[in-house]
């Protein structure tokens, strides 16, 4: 029962850090119809600077963290403009082989500044609670906690106020936004702003428990990747599900298959989905 | 007002390949320090699997971002079979393209039902599997420790490829073939469905044109390109790690195809010994080439997203236009719209 919880516990930890990657990645997908494949990287620069906001500047963990999301939120909103922008009438592969280019600069850029070694965020909230026989450690449960309201506080903000709704109007329909007025320019720039930002937020509430390092964000990307493709592009309830979907069969095939292999399962369950349903497990269209 | 310049070099392009050849040929007895020949056979190498790239990139217009996965297997094939099943190396080469092509063939039937952007986000998944399977698979692929002692490629013959010249000359015969043979893949009717189902898939099916067939011959054609190319590092390095399968080696792969010219036959050639070059030249930014790198691509692929190559070929085909709308036909039938002076080919 004990290690069931455990694992419990731990999928959806990482269900949450998963599910805040990717909907950054999927509302981008819904503007720009782009798969941005420097979004691992904002989530890099994310973890590294609140590791230097928490340990050279002595911020309050939250504040580092804040305060990384705006910076990431500006580089992301720069990235939109300096490469994204230019680029939107080119085909399809340009725009990837850009977000390339993005990434290697901003790995190769944090490389410089950082250096190449492992790096541990201080453990803000070490305790851990018991009862019975049942241990949860206070950050895993700080996580999930953060993910579910910033999930919540998104979901109100997409639905319920003006401004987020011309994000999902654009992503439904790009004409139609335009024709009654939505500002293409203003909700792209808006939703780099948020993606940098909740990369951010996932890379720091999930850095105490984890490494920081240069290539900490590819194989984050490749299962932000692979649960919005799961889960639709560009569908945020989708993405949460996939992610949810991704985070528990994570932690249960590392402990009831290998962890060796546990990275594999989820690309496993892609090709898998994919070989039967070439359209995704929650879309209807045809690609 | 390069255009004289590319006019005149398009005109005579049979010399300038012969001239490029001699060029080759000879480069290793002008007294080049080894390690000089080194790095030209390792970018020759490379060129290869950027050749084959190309086929499914540049022509067929699919995003193939686990290209380095299959060099890996390509390399692998090699490895394992010299190593711990003690083949000769030249029957283990003879196994690295079909055993890449066969990976290529059973990852294409799966990823190419998923098309655009759906494909790339796929096939780089697909690249890191191959990636972590090779690394986790201790028994057979050494794990992250990876595979040492490769045997050299074994004399054929008279010629002994122990040594860097040799090697050089052997590395070049495989590159000249593969030139040859990807000429005339793409100048062919199956080299032209390439291009139509890049232009437009929905066109080139309403051609006839049977889409999966297509891409499933020029995604195969690109792994076994991969696969050679694997197995000739795996015998010239002699060292080969899981590292190799990396996303970052194709991404590479990228930069230099997209430098040279996407689409053309002897871009990625271009672009990889010159990007070699200016990687060595760059010596002092080693580690951090990417970070001027990074910015370079982006601004290649806004800029002058057809490459040197590219650039040259549709100077070309406008001259081309222009010498057509002054002689022959009359002014208002010849092209206005620049846009509509697309280069008739783009295969040199």
């Amino acid at each position: 029962m004990n290690i069931f919880f455990q694992q419990f516990v731990n999928g959806l930890t990482l269900g949450s850090v998963y599910a805040l990657v990717a909907l950054g990645l999927t509302l981008v997908y819904g503007i720009l119809h782009v798969p941005n494949f420097a979004h691992g990287a904002f989530y890099m620069v994310g973890a590294y600077l609140s590791f230097t906001g928490m340990t050279k500047l002595g911020l309050n963990y939250w504040v580092a963290m804040g305060g990384a999301a705006m910076v990431v939120a500006v580089i992301a909103v720069l990235s939109d403009k300096l490469v994204y922008h230019p680029l939107r009438n080119s085909p399809g592969t340009h725009h990837m082989i850009a977000a390339i280019g993005l990434l290697l600069f901003l790995e190769s850029g944090v490389q410089v500044i950082w250096g190449a070694e492992f790096r541990r965020l201080p453990m803000p909230y070490p305790q851990i609670f018991r009862s019975f026989d049942l241990t949860l450690p206070a950050q895993r449960l700080i996580i999930i906690a953060a993910a579910f309201s910033l999930m919540g506080l998104l979901h109100l903000f997409l639905r319920k106020t003006l401004v987020g709704s011309t994000i999902l109007a654009m992503a439904q329909n790009r004409e139609g936004a335009a024709l009654v007025g939505i500002d293409a320019t203003r909700v792209s720039t808006l939703t780099f702003a948020i993606s940098g930002a909740l990369a951010t937020v996932a890379a720091a509430l999930f850095a105490p428990i984890a490494l920081i390092y240069p290539a900490m964000g590819h194989l984050v990307i490749m299962k932000a990747f692979v649960i919005i493709v799961l889960g639709g592009m560009g569908s945020v309830p989708g993405a949460i599900t996939g992610a949810m979907i991704l985070g528990f069969a994570e932690s249960f095939a590392a402990f009831y298959i290998s962890t060796d292999y546990k990275d594999v399962v989820s690309f496993a369950i892609l090709v898998l989905i994919l070989s039967v349903r070439p359209q995704g497990l929650f879309s209807h269209g045809v690609r | 007002m390069l255009d004289p310049l590319i006019g005149l070099l398009y005109a005579r392009r049979r010399a300038l390949i012969a001239l490029v050849l001699a060029s080759a040929l000879i480069f290793p007895l002008t007294g080049a320090n080894s390690y000089l020949i080194y790095l030209v056979t390792l970018s020759f190498i490379m060129a290869i699997s950027a050749l084959g790239m190309n086929i499914i990139l540049g022509y067929a217009g699919q995003f193939n971002l686990a290209h380095a996965g299959f060099m890996a297997i390509g390399a692998y094939a090699v490895g394992i079979l010299t190593v711990d099943h003690r083949w000769g190396f030249w029957p283990a080469f003879l196994m690295a393209g079909p055993i890449a092509a066969l990976f290529g063939f059973v990852g294409g039937v799966i990823s190419l039902r998923l098309k655009g952007h759906f494909f790339a986000i796929f096939t780089l998944c697909v690249g890191y599997i191959i990636y972590l399977v090779i690394e986790k698979a201790d028994e057979l692929t050494h794990g992250t420790v990876g595979i040492i002692d490769i045997p050299a490629p074994t004399s054929i013959g008279p010629f002994a490829f122990d040594k860097p010249i040799p090697q050089y000359y052997l590395v070049l015969g495989f590159l000249l073939v593969a030139l040859f043979l990807k000429h005339r893949i793409v100048s062919s009717l199956l080299g032209r469905a390439f291009i139509a189902v890049r232009n437009s898939e929905d066109l080139a099916q309403a051609l006839g044109i049977n889409l999966m067939r297509t891409k499933l011959i020029a995604f195969t054609l690109s792994t076994f390109y991969a696969g050679i190319a694997g197995g000739l590092y795996a015998g010239f390095v002699r060292f080969i790690g899981p590292a190799i399968a990396l996303e970052g080696n194709t991404f590479e792969l990228v930069m230099f195809i997209l430098v040279g010219g996407i689409g053309t036959l002897f871009g990625p050639l271009l672009g990889t010994i010159a990007l070699t070059i200016l990687t060595e030249s760059l010596q002092f930014l080693k580690e951090f080439r990417m970070v001027v790198f990074g910015p370079l691509l982006i601004a290649l692929v806004i800029f002058f997203p057809q490459g040197i190559l590219g650039y040259c070929l549709q100077r070309v085909a406008k001259m081309r236009a222009d010498a057509l709308g002054q002689g022959a036909i009359p002014p208002e039938v010849a092209p206005q719209d620049p846009r509509h002076r697309k280069p008739e080919t783009r295969d040199a």
